[in-house]
């Protein structure tokens, strides 16, 4: 049963890229499903509430795709650097460090236009996450230190730096917790209830803000990068075959450098949508997360931006959806939507290659028979 | 009569496209050192590695004596007492010689009696066979020819009467390989059977009784040892199937435009692999380099090409000197300069077997006008080239979407040269250009070859196919041990002087 071998070049493009990643997530759904189901709740119920809850009212929404933005940079931020070949698992230290790169910026020069400090403020989180995420990129290429074990520490050492800084350099010292003051309002990027009272609707609050809009820019900056620029064919040739690389007159070491500051760039703009559009100041812990899950997102979505866009949406209903079953439902707590979220890597990532093998050679199978008959 | 041992009958093995193995027929009898000789590639790792049970053959049958057996996994070749020495170790480098030994036939589950029991039995063994290992030392500490004593008495402990060695000498030092051909004797006359795997005539004719012959895939010859000689075996090896004869004018040699000078290459494990070479091309004139693979060909090409650092000397083209020790130009540089190169390893190094037809169509040239302008590649440009080379090329499909991977080696390999002889190179690196190549493309790749060289190029073949070096080249060198062995004008020169030469014999 192990050895089933497919020709890959008869496998549609659709059976490996849209029907195994949806029996993966359907089987991590079901699973899912039972532990919902063993701790008591109805399963059904609780979908019911995931739905409705990133769905079902139009700030449940907001919230939804408030998520989806920054799944989509920490998701683009892996696949950049995988098409490379690295494993980028420094997402997190580098979106915290971005954070620290918006807020320098947009402070100190809050005297200018708006749009200018906007836009340098993206430029600041974008150089801080790519020099954040340089410094493995120099070991793996020139010391050939793993890039795994190397942003794995480094997301350690920018959450102690982020800590030094703000209990002793940065802190708003008129108070004690360990954040920032909050930038003048004049520069918060316009969230959602502003443009909602154009449109009519009336909602209360809602994190959802413009940098949903520079998530989407980012989706097409990437696969233009990747598909389009000679930039991206140089990576990707690295990534597939380093010695063709070196024969064909490319550089490795420029190129792992390259690929892993745009992947820390990428991951660093998640500090634009947290501080910028909605906390407005530097918190302690802020990436919460996202880094990590960024890798799921990114795998789910076969690391291409047509992919991840769906995937980071699907993780943004996990989050806004769960949080409202983990109010409704008092026996499921928070931890187990990161089991939840945890099944779903499990299935569409580690086990990837499960049931690949069967349903290739089942639609190979099946769309020969259509072409004989 | 003695019945063999050994009998393969028909066994076929392929791996995708291409057929390793095609109908081997061989018979192994008891209590002697049978050679099986070949040059790289030829299939010999490949039919042993399915008498181990490490590959299944596709078809065909394994008897040992006179009983057919199935062989599924190296565990059920152990049970039938083969035993294999490989050409890479296999061995827990932490561990010790016993621990190594024992390892997976440990037969208790806390150590105590039977440890000890295989302690005994493995001194004797030692003992009898002379091997003077001290089996508890950790195998980290050996050297490469007692690690490889340890390799051939766990093959022993476990009951093997048919010991396969694959390239036993190549990691080892003279001195080594002489303490291994005594320990093989006495093997020999403890009445074990030995398959010696190698493609070193000395070795054969010093060591065995009887030899095989593969050549590609097939098995070209039986023979007793004291029947023949290295000239015959160095012939067979080579062989001599149909010239493929190529229309070819008279040379029209022009001025020196590619030049070596004392050059020596080491390879990354920093042994010596080119020593000392000298050689000049002239325009229009195809200088072919003939040898068995292995002979420092590869390592000569990649420092020729920019890919590999050269250690001393230097190379001149056009009378500029492009590497020497201090800095060499990278390809790219090189490429810009006119040389280009189609690399021996297509699949290594030559295509990107995962990106589309057309992005191997640019590699390497996917930075200049028309492909990219401003760093941003231009899909329609590149797609219109792709499908209009791949006519000239007449590369099948021409799908310039389709994954590179997919297309066959001969129409791979079309796409590696349609990218290099299209911006008309004036020096041209060729390694192996038709290796697992059908022959019509051979044919095609060859009259391309003839092209550019009637065109004024510089061309500098590397192959170890003696037919295609005899049929194109207009002066040959050999090389053998890193070295320039031999340089002959391409008029009456013999496959057999050449073979001989190849083999270090002349």
């Amino acid at each position: 049963m192990s050895n089933i071998v497919v020709d890959k070049s008869k496998v549609p493009w659709w059976v490996s890229n849209v029907i195994v990643p949806l029996v993966n997530l359907t089987l991590a759904l079901l699973v899912s499903g039972l532990f919902i189901f063993i701790a008591g709740e109805n399963p059904i119920e609780a979908v019911k509430l995931i739905i409705f809850g990133s769905f079902g009212y139009i700030q449940g929404f907001a919230y939804t795709l408030y998520y989806t933005t920054n799944f989509i940079f920490t998701g683009l931020a892996f696949a950049v650097a995988f098409h490379c070949r690295l494993f980028n698992i420094g997402g997190e230290g580098q979106a915290y460090i971005g954070g620290l790169g918006v807020f320098l910026v947009a402070i100190n020069l809050s005297f200018l236009p708006i749009p200018i400090v906007w836009l340098l403020s993206i430029c600041g989180a974008f150089l801080f996450g790519a020099a954040w995420a340089y410094i493995p990129a120099y070991l793996q290429s020139k010391r050939g230190s793993h890039v795994v074990i190397t942003t794995i520490m480094f997301n350690f050492i920018a959450s102690s730096l982020m800590i030094f800084l703000l209990v002793d350099v940065i802190r708003d010292t008129n108070q004690m917790a360990p954040h920032t003051v909050k930038l003048p309002e004049a520069i918060w990027l316009p969230s959602f209830e502003a443009f909602s009272g154009i449109l009519g609707i009336k909602i209360r609050y809602s994190p959802l803000n413009l940098t949903f809009l520079l998530a989407i820019a980012s989706l097409f900056f990437v696969w233009f990068l990747v598909w389009k620029t000679k930039w991206g064919y140089e990576m990707r040739a690295v990534g597939h075959n380093t010695q063709a690389a070196i024969y064909a007159g490319i550089s490795p070491h420029k190129n792992i450098i390259i690929a892993m500051c745009i992947s820390g760039g990428l991951a660093g703009l998640l500090g634009v949508n947290e501080i910028l559009g909605v906390s407005h100041k530097i918190q302690a812990g802020f990436p919460a997360g996202y880094g990590f899950t960024g890798i799921a997102v990114a795998l789910m979505g076969r690391n291409h931006p047509i992919g991840i866009l769906p995937a980071a949406f699907l993780f943004g209903i996990l989050y806004q959806g769960g949080s409202e079953v983990t109010f409704e439902m008092p026996n499921i707590t928070r931890y187990m939507f990161v089991a939840v979220q945890g099944l779903i890597i499990l299935f569409s990532g580690a086990l990837e290659n499960l049931f690949r093998p069967q349903i290739e050679s089942f639609f190979v199978r099946r769309l020969n028979k259509e072409v004989n008959a | 009569m003695v019945s063999p041992i050994l009998e393969l009958t028909n066994i076929n093995k392929s791996f995708g496209h291409v057929q390793a193995n095609k109908n081997i027929n061989l018979k192994i009898n008891k209590g002697t050192i049978h050679g099986i000789i070949g040059e790289n590639g030829a299939g010999k790792s490949t039919l042993m590695s399915i008498v181990f049970g490490l590959y299944q053959a596709n078809s065909g049958s394994i008897k040992i004596n006179g009983k057919e057996i199935n062989l599924r996994s190296p565990r059920d070749s152990i049970v039938n007492g083969i035993g294999m020495v490989h050409q890479h170790f296999m061995l827990v480098e932490n561990f010790t010689v016993l621990e190594n030994i024992i390892l997976g036939f440990e037969g208790e589950t806390v150590f105590g009696e039977k440890l000890a029991n295989a302690k005994k039995d493995l001194e004797k063994l030692c003992k009898t066979y002379n091997f003077n290992i001290d089996l508890d030392a950790t195998i980290a500490d050996l050297s490469v020819g007692f690690r490889q004593r340890v390799e051939i008495l766990k093959s022993l402990y476990r009951g093997a009467e048919i010991l396969i060695l694959d390239e036993p000498t190549g990691v080892l030092t003279p001195q080594e390989v002489d303490e291994l051909f005594k320990i093989l004797r006495s093997l020999k006359d403890e009445g074990k059977t030995i398959v010696l795997i190698t493609h070193k005539l000395i070795e054969i004719m010093d060591l065995t009784s009887e030899v095989s012959v593969m050549r590609q895939g097939e098995m070209v010859g039986h023979t007793k040892t004291k029947d023949t000689n290295k000239e015959q075996l160095a012939e067979m090896m080579v062989g001599r199937s149909v010239l493929l004869r190529v229309d070819k004018k008279e040379i029209k040699k022009g001025e020196v435009i590619f030049k070596v000078n004392n050059l020596s290459v080491k390879d990354d494990l920093d042994v010596a692999r080119v020593k000392n070479i000298n050689l000049e091309i002239r325009s229009g004139e195809i200088l072919g380099i003939a040898g068995v693979t292995g002979n420092g060909q590869t390592e000569l090409l990649e420092a020729l090409s920019g890919i590999r650092k050269v250690e001393s000397g230097n190379i001149q083209l056009f009378g500029e000197k492009i590497s020497d020790q201090d800095n060499f130009l990278n390809p790219r540089m090189l490429k810009e300069k006119g040389l280009a190169h189609v690399p021996e390893d297509r699949q290594r190094m030559g295509l990107i077997s995962d990106f589309k037809a057309h992005e191997n169509l640019i590699f390497g040239y996917h930075d200049q006008e028309p492909f990219s302008k401003s760093a941003v590649l231009n899909s329609q440009e590149i797609t219109e080239y792709s499908s209009k080379i791949m006519q000239e090329y007449d590369v099948r499909p021409n799908s310039p979407n389709l994954i590179t991977s997919n297309f066959s080696g001969g129409n791979q390999q079309k796409i590696i040269l349609s990218r290099e002889l299209n911006e008309n190179p004036k020096v041209l690196l060729v390694g192996q250009p038709t290796r697992g190549v059908d022959i019509g493309a051979i044919e095609f790749i060859h009259q391309r070859l003839i092209d550019m060289r009637d065109r004024g190029a510089a061309i500098l073949l590397a192959s170890v196919e003696l037919d295609e070096i005899l049929s194109l080249s207009d002066r040959i060198i050999v090389m053998f041990d890193g070295k320039i062995v031999g340089e002959k004008e391409n008029k009456n020169v013999t496959d057999r002087e050449l073979g001989l030469l190849m083999a270090g014999v002349a």
